[in-house]
């Protein structure tokens, strides 16, 4: 079956101004089935208002096995976040 | 009288969705794939929620104090008014689409006629069920089309499930007393008048699919008298035991 019907990612937006959000995967035989089954599987209760599919096979991960030298180095530079600035009264809600 | 024939019409079109209800339900756990198995009964729950709509305004009409749940349940077999094309059971994947096709490309262009329907009721139906029908001539188009053009097998399939469906296609276009009443004072479409469209949405499906809607030298009617053929019965035994059982259960 997967040759014929390869997996797909299935992305969300949940509403306008929001970015898509990958919610889970279907098979399909191509990316019109996939639209279709992704709206029939996933937005099943208006999660969303747009759907985007794409082919499995075409997202590149990253290694887990490299996790370590991928991730651990940003660890110790909490000066990397905005959070030592202050924000002058005038500016409100930033 | 009058009354009696808008009660008799909204039945008609109630029985016609709450037994495809029942056919597409039936592929509930059965499906080729998950996909598909939520897609179906998707596709049952849009026609659940209309043949509700219908079978409690008709209640409302007739003044009885029926309810919805009695016009499904408590109906014998004669008294189902739905459309014989409805009733065929599901067959392989190629007859439930093809059969599913015929159907939504019907009622699309029925329902969109119906937005002018002098009923609120018909007309608040009416406006949620032709989306729902233009997704369901979605997708059923496109499996249509990559059965019909897909392997050796599933074209074979496909064409003979064309063969086995065509000739419940006229009854779609047949207008009996009740509908021509209802159609005649402005609340429901006139059913005559949609062969154009229906063709206008299946044609261009059909061709792509290669496939050939085959001339239907005897079609079969009947459905709106009451004479149907040997699947209804089945299909109310399973549709209707708990009420027949168990008179008046609730959950």
């Amino acid at each position: 079956m997967t040759d014929e019907m390869p997996l797909w990612e299935v992305f969300i937006r949940p509403r306008n101004g929001l970015a898509h959000k990958h919610v889970g995967s279907v098979h399909a035989a191509d990316a019109t089935l996939a639209l279709d089954a992704a709206r029939d599987v996933y937005t099943r209760r208006g999660e969303g208002n747009s759907i985007w599919v794409v082919p499995s096979a075409a997202i590149t991960a990253s290694d887990p096995e490299h996790a370590d030298e991928t991730f651990d180095p940003t660890a110790d530079k909490i000066y990397r976040h905005p959070t030592f600035y202050e924000i002058p009264e005038d500016v409100g809600h930033m | 009288m009058r009354d009696e024939s808008l009660f008799n019409a909204l039945i008609e079109l109630a029985d016609d969705h709450s037994i495809l209800c029942h056919r597409l339900g039936e592929w509930c756990g059965h499906a080729p794939i998950l996909e598909e198995d939520l897609a179906l009964t998707n596709m049952a729950l849009d026609l659940i929620g209309t043949a509700r709509g219908l079978y409690a305004r008709a209640a409302e009409i007739e003044g009885r104090g029926r309810s919805e749940d009695d016009l499904a349940y408590l109906r014998n077999e004669r008294q189902f008014r739905n459309l014989i094309l409805v009733e065929r059971p599901n067959g392989d994947f190629a007859h439930t689409m093809i059969r599913q096709l015929f159907f939504a490309a019907f009622m699309e262009p029925y329902w969109q006629a119906a937005l002018e329907s002098r009923d609120e009721t018909v007309r608040g139906i009416a406006g949620k069920a032709v989306k729902e029908m233009s997704y369901h001539i979605r997708h059923a188009g496109e499996w249509v089309i990559r059965l019909g053009d897909g392997t050796e097998e599933s074209a074979t399939r496909a064409k003979a499930a064309m063969e086995a469906l065509h000739i419940y296609v006229d009854e779609l276009f047949h207008s009996s007393p009740a509908a021509a009443a209802a159609a005649g004072i402005g609340m429901l479409p006139d059913r005559r008048g949609l062969r154009a469209a229906w063709n206008g949405i299946t044609a261009p499906i059909l061709a792509r699919a290669g496939l050939e809607l085959p001339q239907a030298a005897n079609p079969q009617t009947g459905g709106r008298a009451g004479l149907h053929t040997e699947d209804l019965g089945h299909i109310l035994c399973e549709m209707q035991y708990l009420q027949r059982a168990y008179p008046g259960a609730t959950w």
